[in-house]
């Protein structure tokens, strides 16, 4: 952690020619821009390699059979998922933390993860487990992405809106009624057969292999165009970092844009959460890791290096443990131990918040 | 012109600041004094928008603040808080860059460039510009951070205890700044100070709360009164004439 | 732990000590046998014999009725009363020690650690005593309370809403680390069942540990002035001539051993340090002297009110308690939140 975090100090790296003309840069020295390409193609090839390794490597079939290409597609089904969760999770957590200007919390904290695994619980509570095998398809897809979406304008138009608007006040409610719906939801749990259980936990913990293509054709343009949204959003998102109060100063209307960006977060997370499960902290790594990659404040340039972080470690983790520990379940909970130990180590050096 | 008329905040029951009814006219320096809780960054805040009043009106130039575009008074006004934590690392060029945002929408033009630049010269921080706000010391932050509202090139200047935490070299010199940027620039600057001597020799006007009320507003000379200051502060204050204007003894 | 945080974000009012000299202290004593307490205290009282009286076994007609009185009902209702007392009182030295109302165990981790510490003995122990899943949870509560009062100490603060935040935050973290381990040792169901709070086990030879309760309870009623101190921050304490350090470890130990304790034996209990501190200063302000004894009743009495409904709501069968501390505490929770909302204007 401590070479990542280490900034060169002072005056050190600061560019000749960079001084002479006196522009404005998005980083401090062309050395710094330098450095940022080189990881931003780095972490790229990095997950161009691991995806083509998803893709071809082991292939049980020969090239020339003809189920080579059902093998070929069906793993494609899993990369894709894999990006679209690296996409989601990267914009969703980076600006989520410059809009509550605070790099230590992660949008899962609005609840969704919690209201994901109640609806999941209570189905399987209330109907059995025939009926969470069978809540799938387009209309329960999007009946699940609908709530959150609910879920978090209810807590934006009631705690964000008006005077009284408190950002942290409604990230704090956000966790309460998730700390609610997960009690709720551990007693159900609780009363389920050890079978049904099971069948449960697989759902509630983020994998790629929940993903389903039939989704596909309507998630991904959502996706994408929410990502488009953001990144368009860039210069605007640099200003409303600098707090409230900047922002005013500079005619930006916070209020209104702290509501419509949230609620752009809340699409890509809901999004993500219903096709493949919660992942609390790989949003969290993922931004970390990307501010120490990209030293800027613009997110012209901090998006697209956390979402190829992102991208990156996410193809890397389960290629290995596919194909070298030959592991398949755990993926999703080692990326989350990680994240969780990223938090622990950010909190006990953070000196302000 | 900043024209007050009736503007009131309620904190709670017993803290209650206004009604305030005051009109600064363009140009120069007017400071803001008065005892800690009379009401003088709620004051500035409200004219700057940045706190909503729960009654009257405030306009700037003929604008409204509460209802006039953000954007289109964020070319006419611009405010600086105390305190200012960012959760970025910026240097100095991209901070004062900032100030163009109302303009330029974070597209730097040429033009936009030489203003930061003439910005960044003024404010003796060419040397330092590429340097980042944690590096620097808290007298060369401040002046960033003011250069970064002057790049903003508003009428009207809102300064909310610039020289807090600034040891006398360098609050002299940020009032100095200020007096050059007022007079060059043609800025109105509204500025909250705590040292009466200041004020007195930086500014044209005084105004002085006390009480979630205005006490006093005129001239530097119509201000500088022992009766009137000893009144406002609770303190004894005497005057005596020293060789650039009146001096506050207490 | 001092809050730094700026003055008009704070409402959270601190709480009042009292001064050092015992003489001047008992001279300006308020009474704390006044009549609403004497009430509250019947209360409670009532509430316990309801609980004896609560359940689906018919103790006055079948034969044993009297054995299972004894089995059972008394230490279900013993164990009810000092869990009460005690989360209330941890809630309440958090409080104290952070200057934060919104702070306790639930809220800063405490018990997902204690949760760590059990799944850890589970796993280094084929079927751990009581004692041994005790002492490992009391071990981890410590290393976790610790964590977090390390970090708040050393960071400053803009919002005292930031601290339960990144406390739960905190707690979901270590929580992952346990499914982990149980996912990968195939235990999960069984941790989870028993990480649900419930007094439904509770029997003779099971509960006593939660005796140990009173002497936690004793010590902090003897050192709740100085716990304030320690509130106050390492500067202003150490310049009232009171070791700091020393007492901080204290304030964690309290916690830990109480958090433990309860982890161990019934399981998780939230929220409850932190409604009802919170109800007894909204009713009756900040007077920490009399505050404490009404803490205690407070927590008695909403713990059993709770339990009594776990067992009524759905009979013949159990709700949880933890259930029923979960959804209303959280809902308690928001409301007191909601209620400190214009005071916040500023932010």
């Amino acid at each position: 952690m401590s070479t990542l975090e280490s900034q060169p100090t002072a005056h050190g790296g600061i560019d000749a020619s960079l001084r002479n003309s006196r522009s404005t840069s998005a980083f401090r020295s062309g050395r710094d821009a330098r450095r940022y390409w080189m990881i931003l193609s780095i972490c790229l090839g990095v997950g161009i390699l691991a995806t083509v390794g998803l893709i071809f490597y082991n292939n049980p079939v020969p090239v020339d059979s003809p189920s080579f290409m059902p093998v070929v597609k069906r793993r494609l089904v899993a990369v894709v998922a894999m990006f679209i969760a690296a996409l989601c999770h990267s914009f969703a957590t980076v600006t989520f933390q410059s809009v509550t200007g605070n790099r230590i919390i992660t949008p899962s904290l609005l609840g969704y993860e919690s209201l994901y695994s109640f609806i999941q619980t209570s189905i399987m509570f209330v109907f059995g487990a025939s009926a969470l095998v069978n809540f799938s398809g387009i209309g329960a897809f999007f009946i699940q992405v609908g709530l959150m979406i609910t879920l978090s304008l209810i807590l934006f138009g009631w705690l964000l809106s008006g005077k009284y608007g408190n950002l942290h006040l409604m990230l704090l409610i956000g966790i309460i009624i998730g700390t609610g719906l997960n009690s709720v939801s551990g007693f159900m749990r609780r009363m389920l057969a050890p079978s049904e259980f099971d069948l449960l936990q697989s759902r509630l913990i983020g994998s790629v292999t929940n993903a389903d293509s039939e989704y596909f054709p309507f998630v991904i343009p959502l996706v994408l165009l929410t990502v488009l949204c953001l990144f368009l959003m860039s210069n605007r998102l640099n200003v409303l970092s600098l707090g409230r109060d900047v922002a005013t100063t500079f005619g930006v209307r916070y209020q209104a844009n702290i509501i419509f960006i949230l609620i752009l977060v809340a699409v890509l997370m809901a999004t993500t959460t219903s096709l493949l499960g919660p992942l609390t902290f790989f949003g969290f790594l993922v931004a970390m890791l990307s501010y120490q990659a990209a030293p800027t404040f613009d997110h012209r340039y901090i998006f697209p290096m956390a979402f190829a972080i992102g991208y990156g470690v996410l193809t890397t983790a389960y290629f290995l443990l596919y194909h070298v520990f030959g592991s398949q379940t755990v993926v999703g909970v080692i990326i989350e131990l990680f994240g969780g130990l990223a938090f622990l180590i950010v909190i006990l050096r953070k000196r302000s918040l | 012109m900043i024209k007050i008329q009736n503007a009131r905040k309620w904190y709670a029951e017993e803290v209650k600041i206004g009604p305030l009814n005051i009109e600064i006219p363009k140009a120069g320096i007017t400071s803001l004094i008065g005892p800690n809780g009379a009401g003088k960054s709620t004051t500035l805040l409200m004219i700057g928008r940045l706190l909503h009043m729960d009654e009257g009106q405030i306009t700037v130039a003929n604008m409204d603040v509460s209802t006039t575009k953000s954007n289109d008074l964020a070319k006419v006004l611009t405010i600086l808080r105390q305190e200012n934590h960012f959760v970025t690392r910026l240097t100095v060029r991209q901070l004062v860059g900032f100030g163009r945002f109302p303009y330029s929408k974070g597209r730097l033009t040429r033009e936009d460039e030489k203003i930061i630049s003439k910005y960044i010269d003024f404010f003796e921080l060419t040397e330092l510009e590429h340097r980042f706000l944690d590096e620097l010391s808290g007298g060369q932050r401040q002046r960033a951070y003011v250069a970064m509202v002057l790049c903003q090139e508003t009428e009207y200047v809102l300064l909310d205890e610039p020289l807090n935490n600034l040891d006398i070299a360098r609050a002299v010199q940020m009032m100095e700044h200020l007096r050059r940027a007022a007079e060059e620039f043609g800025r109105t600057i509204v500025v909250v100070l705590h040292d009466i001597n200041f004020a007195a020799k930086y500014s044209d006007r005084i105004c002085a709360m006390k009480h979630g009320q205005i006490a006093a507003f005129g001239s530097v000379r119509e201000i500088m009164k022992p009766e009137l200051l000893s009144d406002i502060f609770e303190t004894k204050i005497e005057i005596i004439e020293g060789p650039y204007g009146p001096i506050a003894i207490y | 732990m001092p809050m730094n945080v700026t003055p008009e974000v704070e409402s959270i009012s601190q709480p009042q000590f009292s001064e050092q000299n015992p003489e001047q202290q008992s001279n300006k004593k308020q009474k704390i046998w006044t009549i609403p307490f004497i009430i509250a205290v019947i209360i409670v009282i009532g509430l316990g014999i309801v609980s004896l009286f609560t359940g689906v076994y018919d103790i006055w007609n079948q034969e044993d009725g009297l054995d299972m009185f004894f089995i059972t009902r008394i230490p279900r209702t013993v164990a009810l009363m000092l869990t009460g007392a005690a989360m209330a009182m941890t809630g309440l030295i958090t409080h104290l020690v952070t200057q934060n109302k919104m702070v306790e165990p639930t809220t800063i981790g405490t018990t997902e650690w204690a949760g760590l510490g059990l799944v850890f003995v589970y796993l280094l122990i084929p079927s751990p005593s009581l004692v041994t899943r005790m002492t490992g949870a009391i071990l981890f509560s410590f290393v976790g309370t610790m964590i977090f009062f390390f970090f708040l100490r050393n960071v400053k603060l803009r919002s005292s809403l930031i601290v339960p935040i990144i406390g739960i935050m905190l707690g979901s973290v270590i929580s992952a680390f346990s499914t982990f381990m149980t996912l990968y040792f195939r235990m999960s169901q069984s941790v989870e069942n028993w990480f649900i709070g419930s007094f439904a086990p509770i029997q003779v030879g099971r509960y006593e540990y939660l005796w140990v309760i009173v002497i936690v309870t004793i010590i902090i009623f003897l050192y709740a002035n100085r716990l304030t101190l320690a509130g106050l921050g390492e500067d202003v304490a150490t310049t009232l001539g009171v070791n700091y350090n020393r007492l901080i470890l204290l304030a964690n130990a309290l916690i830990a051993v109480a958090v433990g304790i309860v982890a161990a034996v019934v399981g998780n209990v939230p929220f409850l340090g932190l409604i009802v501190p919170n109800i007894v200063s909204m009713i009756r302000g900040d007077d920490l002297r009399t505050n404490l004894p009404w803490t205690c009743v407070m927590g008695m009495g909403t713990i059993t009110f709770c339990d009594i409904l776990a067992r009524v709501v759905n009979m013949p069968f159990e709700m949880p308690v933890s259930t029923i501390l979960g959804t209303l505490g959280a809902i308690v929770f928001i409301l007191i939140l909601l209620r400190q909302r214009k005071s916040r204007r500023l932010r």
